[in-house]
């Protein structure tokens, strides 16, 4: 469902972030992004969501090349991809239950299925019961299953999530790996690029490897195969 | 594009927001607005009532065509024939010397009849032009004809007149443009600190889909509040201004061939003309602005 074919990316100053990926991701899969800082690993995932654009090569989402797609249909690609960052990108002004509720409204759901599916979510996360609370005065494993619960609150068929356990203690790193196992256990799609050794290697799935802008390594149930 | 009800209405209180959110630029921004379409509202009011005057004016530009002496009554009528099929030509009057002399005994007195026993005044044509601007030209031909003893109008006044209206219109274009591009570069800086302290929001709006519409719209929004708002004050000061203005000439200016513009509709057009300047200057500016930030 997810295609690159010869996928190149340089950068304005120069640097090439991609020197032709190649790669195949199923529905359902799971897949890890692994490799040293500044390899590429995070142009390879904004890619995917059209955060950045190719300079060359095709990217085929359900077939749909979103390499050539219009600025103006991007919104709607976008409706079909959940995202997930390190640093939550949660609005501090908004209630946990608004933060949301605001990512269904701006999409111009009916306020009816705005209110089923955000309580949805917020349950399946386990967090209903602080729906009402400002995120600051929540922990970040807690914001973080917040920005989850965002992210799925649309029922997108992939999740991309770039070091999403990067500013967790090891403790709530698991219980956030937990839920996306869960995730993904209900059929969607997660590409997820992360530093944390300890859980590619324990919770295994597929490890994409990328250095220099090249996927150097391509294994089910991988290893991470970095040292630190 | 077609929007839901319920969108609508948050992107209208979304606009409202933001413009009490950001109090001081509101309020820098409107007053820039304000005295610029002042300015604008002022001038053009000026403008279009000197341009009035100046048709005015061009419209009674006359010729006076003297005639020989030596003419008889036959050549006379076959000149008035003449000059009529030039073409440009709206109207030939005759007007003999008897009838001269008479008017001016009108309007000077009795001490004009001593001229009674020897007239000094020529008979003439009083010739208008369909166009004013071709009295020149007409002019020229006119001498041509035999019989015809001399051509004269206003000559150096018509052209002055002409160059000062073409001078003046072209500063107030000028300033007016000036004043135009400063409100708008002012609005554009207001929904620019807007916009910078949504930034997150827009990001997150952008990431979850939100179509570009929907970002932008409450942004346009605000640009359009900002000039609308800023529009009030100059169409009340206008209004005053021309209402007194008009009472004070219109008795003055009645038997004159020169008119002021009429208060209505020329309130109402001039009225609608700074509201919409007021519109298009804030769309615009918060158009400028909003266009960076949407790529994300």
């Amino acid at each position: 469902m997810i295609q690159m074919k010869q996928v190149y990316k340089k950068y304005s100053n120069g640097i090439m972030a991609a020197n032709g990926f190649d790669v195949n991701i199923q529905q359902g899969e799971f897949v890890y992004v692994v490799g040293p800082s500044g390899a590429g690993k995070t142009t390879f995932i904004k890619m995917m969501y059209r955060e950045e654009k190719p300079t060359k090569g095709t990217i085929l989402i359900n077939d749909v090349d979103i390499a050539t797609l219009k600025a103006k249909r991007v919104p709607y690609l976008r409706r079909n991809i959940g995202v997930v960052f390190q640093d939550f990108k949660l609005l501090n002004q908004l209630t946990v239950y608004e933060n949301i509720a605001f990512a269904l409204e701006v999409i111009e759901e009916h306020p009816k299925t705005i209110k089923k599916r955000a309580m949805e979510v917020l349950d399946l996360v386990g967090l209903k019961h602080k729906a009402r609370m400002m995120p600051d005065e929540l922990s970040g494993g807690e914001q973080q299953r917040i920005s989850i619960a965002r992210s799925i609150a649309n029922q997108p068929k992939i999740m991309i999530a770039d070091e999403p356990t990067g500013n967790l203690d090891p403790e709530t790193s698991w219980e956030i790996m937990n839920l996306f196992e869960e995730i993904n256990a209900r059929g969607t799609t997660i590409i997820m690029a992360t530093h944390n050794r300890e859980i590619v290697n324990t919770i295994r799935h597929r490890v994409i490897a990328i250095e220099n802008g090249l996927i150097v390594r391509d294994e089910q149930r991988g290893e991470y195969g970095y040292e630190g | 594009m077609v929007m839901k009800a319920r969108t609508i209405s948050r992107h209208f209180r979304e606009s409202f927001k933001s413009l009490i959110r950001n109090g001081w630029m509101t309020f820098a921004s409107v007053s820039a607005v304000t005295v610029t379409l002042l300015l604008v509202g002022v001038f053009t009011a000026l403008m279009l009532n000197m341009n009035k005057a100046a048709t005015d004016i061009e419209n009674d530009v006359e010729m006076n065509v003297y005639i020989e002496i030596e003419a008889d009554e036959v050549s006379v009528s076959a000149l008035e024939d003449q000059i009529t099929d030039l073409s440009g030509v709206e109207s030939v009057t005759y007007s003999s010397k008897e009838e001269e002399l008479s008017s001016l005994i009108d309007s000077f007195g009795d001490e004009m009849a001593l001229f009674e026993q020897n007239n000094p005044l020529r008979d003439k044509f009083i010739v208008k032009a369909t166009d004013p601007r071709q009295t020149e030209r007409l002019a020229s031909q006119i001498t041509t004809i035999e019989n015809i003893a001399a051509v004269e109008y206003g000559e150096d006044k018509i052209d002055q007149l002409f160059e000062t209206l073409e001078v003046s219109r072209n500063v107030g274009a000028v300033l007016i443009f000036g004043l135009l591009f400063t409100a708008m570069f002012l609005i554009s800086n207001t929904i620019k600190i807007t916009i910078v302290a949504r930034r997150r929001e827009i990001e997150i709006m952008k990431l979850v889909g939100a179509s570009n519409w929907f970002v932008r719209f409450p942004f346009l929004l605000e640009g359009i509040w900002l000039g609308i708002i800023g529009a009030i004050l100059p169409i009340a000061v206008v209004s005053v201004l021309y209402y007194n203005v008009y009472e004070f000439m219109e008795p003055r200016l009645e038997n004159s061939f020169i008119q002021i513009l009429e208060f209505t509709p020329f309130i109402y057009q001039i009225n609608a003309l700074i509201l919409l300047m007021g519109v298009v200057i804030g769309m615009w500016g918060s158009f400028m602005s909003v266009r960076k930030f949407l790529k994300v």
